[in-house]
C-alpha cells in the first residue's frame, strides 16, 4: 500500500496539471515500512526529456543524488516516483516498465486530461532483479482512506507485454480536490 | 570513501543506506564493495562485464562516466559515491 498525505496526493496531482500538455515528474520521500511505502514529501523534479515532454519524462541523476541527499539528511528514503500522462490513461505503459529499475518503490501515474487531474493509480516494482521485475497494482491510502484504484493483481510481468494488455478498466474519475 | 547505496539495493548490503569502503580509485571503491557484496555484481554489471545502462555512478556531484579519468579517477575519504538508477518512462 503507499500511504500518504491528501496535501502531498493533491501536490503531485496539481504538479501534472502545471506541466501539462508536458509529462511532470517527482521523488516519493518516506519510509519503508511492512507492506506500506509510506510518503512523508513529494520532491519536483525537471523533466529532462524537452524533447518529447509531453510522453516522455527523465529525471536528471545529478537531482536524484541531491534529493537522495535530501533525504538522509531528514531521516528519509526515496520510496516512489511521481508522473503524469497527458491525456493518456492512468496505466503504465512498455516504456514505463523497460525504464523502471528501483525495485520495491511506487510508481504513481496520474492522467491529466485536457489540463484536469484525474485518475491517480499506483504500480510496485516487484521482484528481485531485471529479468523477473514486474510492476503489481498497489492500492493508495490518502490519510487513511483508501482511493478508488485498481484491483490488487499484479497488472502484468515481463518486458514481452503488448501495450494494453491486461490493462483493466478505467474507474470513474477522482477530480483533485482542492480546486 | 563513503558509498551511498539506493534503496533497492540495500538488501544486498545488509540493509545499509551507506558502505565505507578502503579505495584510491572510484574502480577500486566499486571493487572493495563487490568484493564484500558480491550480489552487487550481478545488479551493478551486465554478464559480460559492461556496468549497467540504467546504472549511474556519482562521485560527489559529479557523473563518473564524465570525468576525465572516468573509474580511474583517484578518490578520497571524504569522497561520497553515489550509485543512482534511472528515473524514467512515459506513455
Amino acid at each position: 500500500m503507499l500511504c500518504l498525505s491528501q496535501q502531498i496526493f493533491d501536490a503531485l496531482r496539481q504538479h501534472g496539471e502545471e506541466t501539462y500538455p508536458h509529462e511532470c515528474c517527482g521523488v516519493l520521500l518516506g519510509r519503508f515500512e511492512p507492506g506500506i511505502n509510506a510518503v512523508e514529501d513529494a520532491i519536483r523534479a525537471g523533466n529532462t526529456r524537452t524533447d518529447s515532454a509531453h510522453n516522455r519524462y527523465h529525471i536528471a541523476p545529478q537531482e536524484l543524488v541531491k534529493i537522495q541527499r535530501l533525504g538522509r539528511e531528514r531521516g528519509l528514503d526515496i520510496v516512489g516516483f511521481y508522473h503524469s500522462h497527458p491525456d493518456h490513461p492512468a496505466q503504465w505503459s512498455p516504456t514505463d516498465f523497460a525504464e523502471a529499475h528501483w525495485i520495491g518503490c511506487s510508481y504513481v501515474i496520474t492522467a491529466v486530461e485536457q489540463g484536469a487531474a484525474r485518475q491517480t493509480n499506483s504500480f510496485l516494482l516487484a521482484g528481485t532483479t531485471e529479468d523477473d521485475k514486474r510492476f503489481e497494482n498497489q492500492k493508495i491510502s490518502v490519510t487513511g482512506q483508501d482511493v478508488p484504484g485498481l484491483p490488487p493483481q499484479s497488472a502484468s510481468t515481463g518486458l514481452s507485454a503488448e501495450p494494453g494488455e491486461s490493462e483493466p478498466e478505467e474507474l470513474p474519475a477522482r477530480e483533485a480536490s482542492g480546486h | 570513501m563513503t558509498i551511498e547505496i539506493p534503496t533497492p539495493l540495500r538488501v544486498y548490503a545488509g540493509n545499509q543506506s551507506a558502505v565505507t569502503v578502503e579505495a584510491k580509485t572510484v574502480a577500486e571503491a566499486v571493487a572493495a564493495l563487490t568484493t564484500q557484496y558480491p550480489d552487487f555484481l550481478k545488479h551493478l554489471y551486465t554478464p559480460d562485464g559492461k556496468l549497467r545502462s540504467f546504472v549511474n555512478l556519482y562521485l560527489n556531484d559529479e557523473d563518473v562516466r564524465y570525468l576525465p579519468q572516468r573509474e580511474e579517477t583517484a578518490v578520497k575519504d571524504s569522497d561520497t559515491l553515489s550509485i543512482i538508477p534511472s528515473i524514467a518512462g512515459g506513455n
